[in-house]
C-alpha cells in the first residue's frame, strides 16, 4: 500500500510517497492515522492532518487496500 | 464552468470566458503574491497541488455556488509552481445578470477554495521558509 504526500508531509517523511510494509495489517484510515503518528510523530503536531481515499476526504471508519488511491492532506493554503 | 490549474495565470482568460450577450454582471478575484507576511519580507511562495482532487474539489464549489445563486457561469484558475511578489495565483470569476449574485458567490468561492481545496502554500523569507497553516 502507498501514500502520497503532499506540503510539509512531504517534508516529514523526506519523500513524496509512503509505502506501507507488508505485513502491517492497516484496514482503515482509522489505522492508518494510529501507524503515522507512530512513525512520525511530528505529523500529530499538525493544525490537521485529513486523508483522502481515491481523491476524497475520507473519515476514519473509511476502508483502504492496496488499490486505493490515498494521500495524505494537511492544512491547506491555496489561495 | 471554467476549472483550471496552470502554470502561468492569465488575467484575460477568465473575463474572455464569462462574458455574453445577457450577462449584467461579471465579477472578478484575483489573489496575487504579496512581498510581507507577518511583518517579515517574502521572496517567493511555492504552490503545490494534489491535481486530480484539488480539481474536483474546485469543480464541486462551483456546482453549489450555481445552485446557491442564480449564476450563469464559474471559472476558478489556481497556478502552481514558483510565484513572485506582484504575480496572480489564483482567479475567481462569477457571471450573472446582476450584481448582487455575483459578489456573493465571488466571495464565497474564495473562503471555501482556501478551507477545502487541496492546494498548499510555502512562504520562503529571507532566513527561512514555511509551509501556510501547518502549525498553530
Amino acid at each position: 500500500m502507498e501514500i502520497l504526500l503532499f506540503g510539509i508531509t512531504r517534508d516529514i517523511a523526506g519523500k513524496a510517497k509512503l509505502t506501507i510494509p507488508t505485513g502491517e495489517d492497516l484496514q482503515t484510515v482509522g489505522d492508518l492515522r494510529i501507524w503515522l503518528g507512530q512513525q512520525y510523530p511530528a505529523m500529530a503536531a499538525l493544525n490537521s492532518l485529513a486523508v483522502a481515499v481515491d481523491s476524497e476526504y475520507a473519515d476514519d471508519n473509511t476502508f483502504i487496500n492496496s488499490v486505493s488511491e490515498i494521500a495524505l492532506i494537511p492544512p491547506v493554503s491555496g489561495g | 464552468m471554467l476549472i483550471r490549474i496552470v502554470e502561468h495565470i492569465d488575467l484575460s482568460e477568465a473575463p474572455a470566458y464569462l462574458g455574453s450577450e445577457e450577462t449584467g454582471a461579471i465579477n472578478l478575484f484575483v489573489g496575487m503574491v504579496r512581498n510581507h507576511s507577518k511583518g517579515k519580507k517574502v521572496l517567493h511562495l511555492d504552490f503545490e497541488a494534489y491535481e486530480p482532487m484539488a480539481l474536483k474539489e474546485m469543480e464541486k464549489l462551483g456546482l453549489q455556488a450555481k445552485e446557491q445563486w442564480p449564476l450563469y457561469e464559474v471559472a476558478i484558475i489556481h497556478a502552481v509552481g514558483h510565484k513572485l511578489p506582484g504575480q496572480p495565483v489564483v482567479i475567481i470569476g462569477v457571471s450573472s445578470a446582476h450584481r448582487d449574485a455575483s459578489f456573493e458567490a465571488c466571495h464565497w468561492l474564495i473562503d471555501e477554495l482556501k478551507r477545502t481545496v487541496p492546494i498548499w502554500k510555502k512562504e520562503f523569507y529571507e532566513d527561512n521558509s514555511v509551509w501556510v497553516n501547518a502549525h498553530p
